[in-house]
């Protein structure tokens, strides 16, 4: 028996664990999971979750209902990989073999990286929403709250899904509209990019939303720490911005272990190759998702488009052939910006996110840097394509490699 | 792109004025761009420019974080030797392209 080793069962790893499990004969390969948690976590739904429109239950599921019967799965920590053995080791001390290993482990928030972020004031008038403890305690937070300086900040890049800040200061503008107190809440988005997104064309597109909503931008702006006393977060140059309650995207991190087995790099992201998606350190070693140091964003909807070509290149290395499929970097956003309309955008490596339409057969086509209610339609049918197509590795009507179909490159 | 003159030499630079071949770099030619800036460059300047060409020449991921780790200044102290743009100016007087830190 040939072994495949897949660490993490998250969303680039139960993908990864059903694409391989139908493909491979069952007599010659065996398949098995590690993860230290029981829970899968739908992730794009926690930026709703403080503004009521979702709840705990909505986005919380058990891993195993996911992971195909005849994979084998190890409810366990993981201590380092041992890249020379072909070998793992967990932290009870018992160790496994692989032919072939899959990196899945993804990337964490670190609150503790940033002085003072955790003090007095941590889920009392500061919260991440990139946790669902956090998410949880900020929508009781919301509901009580009569208004005054609520501050968005961007730790550190990079972090797992770029659009997910902006998402989020446009449904809480929305909220408290809603709510009948705008009026009393004064909305400021702090990023350490040169503007609201990393590039150009995007940017100026989500500046303009953003100006229209009367949400303030302040630009490379770099955190150091925050003073709970004060109320107020400090970059390195001195410069401090008050706060009555600040949502923060903590540092983002990969796993310790990857740190442990030498894999990566001074974030914990292991060093990739971004086209064929192998170790840069082992060729047996093929790394998907948040956990890889690759030039994209780090999100869902790239693990997906990068789990088909590592698939393919899986399937070149089984039988000695060389890794032939190139990863584009391809992703695809949507961005939520409130009173039930969204935004898309699909951009790749090369290719920055442009104006157009991008089509998708029996929905689209969908709106590229508009502001449309289909766009927003489509984010929120995504959660059942989530749960029902893409964790179970079925196809989607979606191609890996970007396409420039319906994107206009020529605009001033 | 454009072509500039720096320390008596014609230098190619694109449109944010970072130099497009790095081999063309000499520390004159660093010393000329920081005074674009208001920047003189001292011992300690250099030490940070030349951390970030062999970064650069190993195609590292190149972001404040990790010239803060370096060993030769911390973060705070990359601010103060390059204010207002620690990695955007330090770059550009490394004669790299600017690091895209993010997608």
């Amino acid at each position: 028996m040939k072994k495949i080793l897949i660490l993490g069962g998250g969303t680039a790893g139960t993908m990864m664990a059903n694409k391989l499990y139908k493909a491979l004969d069952r007599q010659e390969w065996e398949i098995t999971i590690v993860d230290q948690h029981k829970t899968h976590y739908y992730q794009p739904g926690f930026l709703f979750i403080p503004f009521g429109i979702y709840n705990k239950s909505d986005v919380v599921k058990p891993k195993g209902d996911f992971f195909p019967a005849g994979v084998k799965v190890i409810y366990q920590e993981i201590d380092r990989i041992e890249g020379e053995e072909n070998r793992v080791h967990l932290t009870d001390g018992s160790s496994l073999k692989y032919d072939f290993l899959v990196i899945a482990t993804g990337t964490q928030t670190r609150p503790d990286e940033t002085p003072g972020l955790q003090g007095e004031e941590w889920y009392k008038s500061i919260f991440d929403f990139y946790t669902v403890e956090g998410a949880v305690a900020l929508q009781r937070f919301f509901k009580t709250w009569e208004g005054g300086k609520l501050v968005m900040c961007i730790s550190e890049l990079p972090f797992k899904c770029p659009v997910a800040p902006i998402e989020f200061v446009c449904l809480a503008e929305a909220y408290f509209t809603g709510k009948g107190i705008r009026d009393k809440v004064d909305i400021t988005f702090v990023t350490p990019l040169a503007g609201a997104f990393t590039k150009p064309i995007a940017t100026k597109m989500l500046s303009q939303l953003l100006d229209d909503k009367n949400i303030k931008v302040v630009p490379e702006f770099y955190l150091e720490s925050v003073d709970n006393e004060k109320k107020v977060i400090k970059s390195y140059d001195e410069v401090e911005i008050p706060f009555d309650v600040l949502t923060i995207v903590p540092v983002n991190m990969g796993s310790e272990m990857i740190e442990r087995s030498g894999l990566g790099d001074d974030m914990n992201y292991v060093e990739t190759d971004k086209e064929t998606l192998q170790s840069k350190k082992f060729e047996n070693i093929f790394v998907l998702g948040d956990a890889a140091n690759i030039p994209t964003s780090k999100a869902g909807s790239v693990a997906h488009f990068a789990a088909e070509i590592l698939f393919e290149n899986m399937m070149n290395a089984f039988e000695n052939r060389p890794p032939t499929a190139k990863f584009d970097g391809h992703a695809n956003c949507y961005i939520e910006t409130g009173y039930g309309k969204g935004a898309l955008i699909d951009f790749n490596y090369d290719t920055e996110p442009l104006p157009g339409t991008f089509p998708l057969p029996g929905i689209g086509p969908f709106g590229l840097l508009k502001n449309t209610k289909i766009n927003h339609y489509g984010k929120m049918i995504f959660r059942w394509i989530y749960w029902h197509i893409l964790l179970r590795g079925k196809e989607m009507p979606i191609e890996a490699h970007m396409t420039m179909a319906g994107k206009k490159n020529n605009i001033d | 792109m454009a072509t500039k003159n720096y320390a008596g030499k014609s230098v190619e630079v694109n449109d944010e004025g970072y130099m497009v071949d790095p081999s063309q770099w000499s520390k004159e030619i660093a010393a000329e761009i920081a005074k674009e800036e208001g920047i003189e460059l001292t011992d300690k300047h250099y030490e940070v420019l030349e951390f970030l060409r062999n970064a650069n020449e190993k195609g590292e991921t190149l972001t404040i974080r990790r010239v803060g780790k370096s060993g030769i200044v911390d973060i705070k102290g990359l601010y103060q030797l390059f204010p207002g743009g620690p990695l955007k100016f330090s770059s550009k007087f490394a004669g790299i392209p600017k690091p895209a830190s993010c997608v």
